[in-house]
């Protein structure tokens, strides 16, 4: 089993959601998050006050999936958080050791 | 300290007893006999043959609309205006000092302000006459005192001009508050405002606005008599429609003095402290322009010609501002920006307030656009080279807008520019007409200015002063870092 997670630009959450059902995927948890990477912040201006923001908002998914999943998975991914433009995000990829599902007590892949 | 307040509770509750005691006594006793000053107009000294004018409906009811109106400027528009544009950490500070100081002073108008302000006394304050509104109402008779307005012969129950002031008293002194917001103590502010109203507000309202009414005025040898009771700056011929000098400039300049004196907040200039909901300051803007229609046309004390001019001045002077700060800041700075939109509308109801009643359409707007710019102006330059952090630019809003407005009332009242010029003669009621001058009516605004500036510094200064040495201007560090809204008040604005 993977751990997928993925941090993107907020406003390409639903195309990555429709992507991953798409192929699968059976279930994602979403964090609203915010950082910094090589996409420069921005600066904001209140009256006289000049403030450069180093954190953007930013959406981070993680995803639980079966390891024979993975490559279509970061495929699905890349290709639909994709706008070409510095900021896009990253994909990073954990083993995932065990998972549960807490109703019937299920374990490893019959749980995701 | 919970021992001095319940001392201090005991002698205020003493006091309030026997001053009441005292003011039924005194209103029994004779009742008209002492008029107002402010209602020297007063039917009391006329002939008896002649009746007692009544107050009209009408006026009654635009002046109770217009004090409501003004309230609605201090609670909630003031309050939400400011704390949108502080921290979310000191949002509920700054609701507070605005909430209670708005009620301490109108508490303080009804023991002594009033009193103090707009009864007879020197041309720098007034008497006592009016302790507790003693003598206002008479309750064997069922009388009400009356008060005079700028008409002869019309006349408001002075109670609603009690009213009608209290509230410009309350919101002047909580202006000040965005100066030194977001690391005040709240004690300090309570004590600061009592002196500073005390000893500020009260004089100057008394040298601009108190004098002894139109229908005092019945004989051209009476003048220099009834000229001679009138506050110092009206004496002089100062114009103040709604507040110029008495409101703003007074409370910008408190306020810039209180940056200086309580210091920069800690990480000023190096960490970002942006407003934390523009929404609210938006929302706050809007209605202290609603409400400012009742500060302004309700400042010619009549539902009358010069109220309907104070309001078109008002709505059109205001839109001006909006404009050219959001377009000189769209050139400037790259974007226009809400909050410069709502600034401006700010800047610009300062500014045609001394001016409402005073100007023409052409004056509001010249005075409009001009607002909107050297305000901008007055938040960024002149603010760098102050080097005070004045919080919310109470000085570079307020005192700029203020003076700005206060100048150029001298010049768009000219009838020559479109102004309504103003009474030469209160005997004839003669208007000054061609003979406006001004050069001359410039150099007076300017001196009025002048003093109220130097006024409002000098007992400011002395307020902080004493309000450091009683409870220490500042809150902690750790506090300050932490937020005032837990630490002064126990509580949090908002829970996620």
């Amino acid at each position: 089993m993977k751990l997928v997670t993925a941090i993107i630009k907020p406003f390409k959450l639903d195309e990555v959601r429709e992507a991953l059902s798409a192929i699968g995927v059976t279930g994602i948890t979403v964090t609203e998050v915010k950082g910094f990477g090589r996409q420069k912040g921005h600066t904001e201006l209140y009256r006289g006050a000049e403030y450069v923001v180093d954190f953007l908002p930013k959406v981070k998914i993680e995803a639980a999936i079966k390891t024979e999943m993975l490559e279509q998975v970061i495929e699905a991914i890349e290709k639909s958080a994709n706008t070409g433009k510095i900021g896009d995000g990253k994909v990073f990829v954990f083993d995932l050791e065990q998972a549960i599902r807490i109703r019937t007590g299920e374990t490893g892949a019959e749980a995701l | 300290m919970r021992k001095i307040f319940t001392v201090i509770a005991l002698f205020c509750a003493l006091g309030l007893a026997a001053w009441t005691a005292q003011a039924q006594d005194k209103a029994a006793d004779k009742p008209a006999a002492e008029a107002p000053a402010a209602a020297t107009a007063a039917p009391a000294n006329a002939p008896s043959a002649t009746p007692a004018p009544t107050a009209n409906k009408g006026d009654v009811a635009w002046m109770l609309t217009s004090t409501a109106l003004v309230i609605l400027m201090s609670i909630p528009a003031l309050a939400l205006f400011y704390g949108g544009m502080v921290r979310a950490k000191n949002m509920l500070s700054v609701l507070m000092q605005v909430f209670v100081t708005f009620s301490l002073i109108v508490v303080l108008w009804c023991i002594y302000g009033y009193s103090i302000a707009f009864t007879e006394g020197n041309s720098f304050f007034g008497s006592f006459d009016r302790l507790f509104l003693s003598g206002t109402f008479d309750p064997i008779k069922g009388d009400f005192s009356p008060a005079a307005t700028f008409s002869k012969g019309v006349i408001l129950p002075e109670l609603v001009y009690v009213a009608f002031q209290a509230t410009f008293a309350a919101i002047t002194c909580c202006l000040i508050v965005g100066a030194f917001a977001e690391r005040i103590r709240f004690s300090a502010v309570l004590i600061f405002m009592v002196i500073w109203f005390t000893f500020s507000y009260l004089p100057i309202a008394h040298m601009v606005w108190f004098w002894p009414g139109p229908d005092a005025y019945t004989d051209p040898k009476l003048v220099d008599e009834l000229n001679a009771k009138a506050g110092w700056l009206w004496q002089m011929g100062a114009l103040d429609f709604a507040g110029g000098t008495v409101v703003h400039i007074n409370a910008g300049v408190a306020g810039l003095v209180g940056a200086y004196m309580v210091g920069k907040r800690i990480g000023f200039g190096r960490e970002a402290m942006s407003p934390h909901n523009l929404p609210m300051t938006m929302i706050g803007a809007s209605l202290l322009w609603v409400g400012w229609f009742g500060f302004n046309a309700g400042s010619a004390l009549e539902a009358g010609n010069s109220a309907a001019l104070a309001f078109i001045n008002t709505f059109l002077a205001t839109a001006c501002a909006v404009l050219s700060w959001t377009f000189a800041e769209w050139l400037f700075k790259g974007k226009p920006s809400m909050l410069g939109a709502a600034s401006g509308a700010v800047a610009g109801l300062v500014a045609i307030t001394p001016a409402a009643g005073n100007v023409g359409i052409p004056g509001a707007f010249v005075i409009g656009l001009a607002a909107g710019i050297v305000c901008l102006w007055g938040v960024n330059q002149l603010k760098r080279m102050l080097g005070a952090d004045d919080t919310l630019d109470v000085f570079g809003v307020h005192a700029v807008g203020g003076i700005l407005g206060a100048l150029l009332t001298g010049v768009f009242c000219s009838p020559a520019l479109g102004g309504p010029g103003f009474v030469a003669d209160w005997v004839t009621g003669k208007m000054i007409g061609t003979e406006y001058s001004i050069a001359s009516q410039l150099v007076v605004q300017a001196k009025a200015v002048g003093v109220t500036i130097v006024w409002t510094a000098v007992v400011a200064w002395i307020a902080y002063l004493i309000a450091n040495m009683v409870v220490g201007l500042r809150v902690t560090e750790e506090e300050e870092r932490e937020g005032l809204d837990v630490n002064s008040h126990g509580e949090t604005a908002y829970h996620t």
